[in-house]
Formats: C-alpha cells, structure tokens, sequence
C-alpha cells in the first residue's frame, strides 16, 4: 500500500513540477505582458494543483490533506480574480501603468 | 521518499528563481506584479513539498500566509494603478 502511495506522489509531483518548468518556458518566450500573464497564472496553478493532490497520501491524517485542499482552493481562487484584475489593470493604463 | 520530494522543491525553486531573473529585467511594471505572483504560487509549491519532506507539519501555515500576501499584494497593485492616473478612453487605446 505504502508503494503505491509513493507512486501517486512520485507521479503527480513530478507532473506538477514539469508545468512550472512550462510556465518558466513561457515567460521567457511570449511576446507581450497578457500572454505572459497568461503563462504564469494558468499553467502556475495547475502545478501547484498536481502537487497538492500528489502530496495528499503524504498529508498527516484527514485534517492536514483537508488542510492542504483548502490551501490549493485559496491559491486558485486568488489567481483567478488576480488574473483578472491585473489583465483588467493592463487593458485600462496600457503594461506601464 | 524525502530525498524525491526535496529534489522536487528545489527544482521547481529553480524554475521560480529563473522567471524572477527574467521577469525583473523586464521594464513594465506590471512584469514587476507577475514577479510576484510567481513567487507566491510558486513558494507555495516549495513550501508544500519542503513540508512534507521534513515532516513538519508547520510550513504548511507558511505557505498559506504566502498565498494569503500574494493575493493582497496583487489587490494593492491594481488599487494604485486604477487611482493614479485618469482613465484612458477606449477610443485612444484603439480597443
């Protein structure tokens, strides 16, 4: 049992470690501060995704993966009115404002 | 186990620390936010996986407060700019 939960946490940290090294490409090849934008929240989020969901069968109990799905939900959420707001910031003053 | 998970937290540190490097060379300021943002989802993939690779339980509050401080960070940037200065019409914008 113990192996296989190894395996998941294996499988999907090294999944969500591999859409950070996405989002680095990312910013450092899209041409504009929206696309950039769009690099760095979306694909971010879902590494930081995979790693809290490889990291539940390491979690102490049920309250710390409770713990950390509250954690993974806090950071979605705030990227995803971030995101807006700062695409909307960008589209209003131009990427200097 | 924990070596794999260390590994893991130092290679997406190093991901983070390269799109820092790059973000900052960049003059806009709004590149300036993403930094910042980048730096709070990413440390909260760090401090998650350094957490678990030590067993200690409490960095887990670290990186909630550093997705907490992300969060109004970015809130405090889009204040300043949308109070700063006046409104652009579309128009001049061009869409």
């Amino acid at each position: 049992m113990k192996l296989a939960f190894d395996t998941f946490t294996v499988f999907f940290v090294s999944a969500g470690a591999f859409f950070f090294l996405a989002g680095t490409v990312g910013l450092l090849r899209f041409p504009d501060s929206l696309t950039r934008l769009h690099a760095l929240t979306k694909v971010d989020n879902l590494g930081v995704g995979l790693v809290v969901l490889g990291l539940l069968p390491q979690a102490h109990g049920l309250f710390g993966a409770l713990k950390l799905v509250s954690i993974w939900l806090l950071v979605q959420l705030s990227g995803a009115i971030v995101t807006q707001l700062i695409a909307g910031a960008v589209r209003q003053h131009g990427p200097h404002g | 186990m924990a070596s794999f998970l260390f590994g893991a937290a130092g290679f997406v540190l190093t991901m983070v620390a390269l799109g820092l490097f790059v973000i900052l060379q960049r003059p806009a300021e709004v590149d300036h936010m993403m930094a910042a943002q980048l730096l709070g989802t990413g440390g909260v993939a760090i401090l998650l996986l350094l957490a678990a690779a030590t067993e200690t339980p409490p960095i887990v509050d670290v990186a909630l407060l550093l997705a907490l401080f992300a969060a109004f960070a970015a809130v405090a940037f889009v204040r300043n700019a949308s109070s700063s200065e006046p409104e652009i019409p579309e128009t001049a914008s061009g869409g």
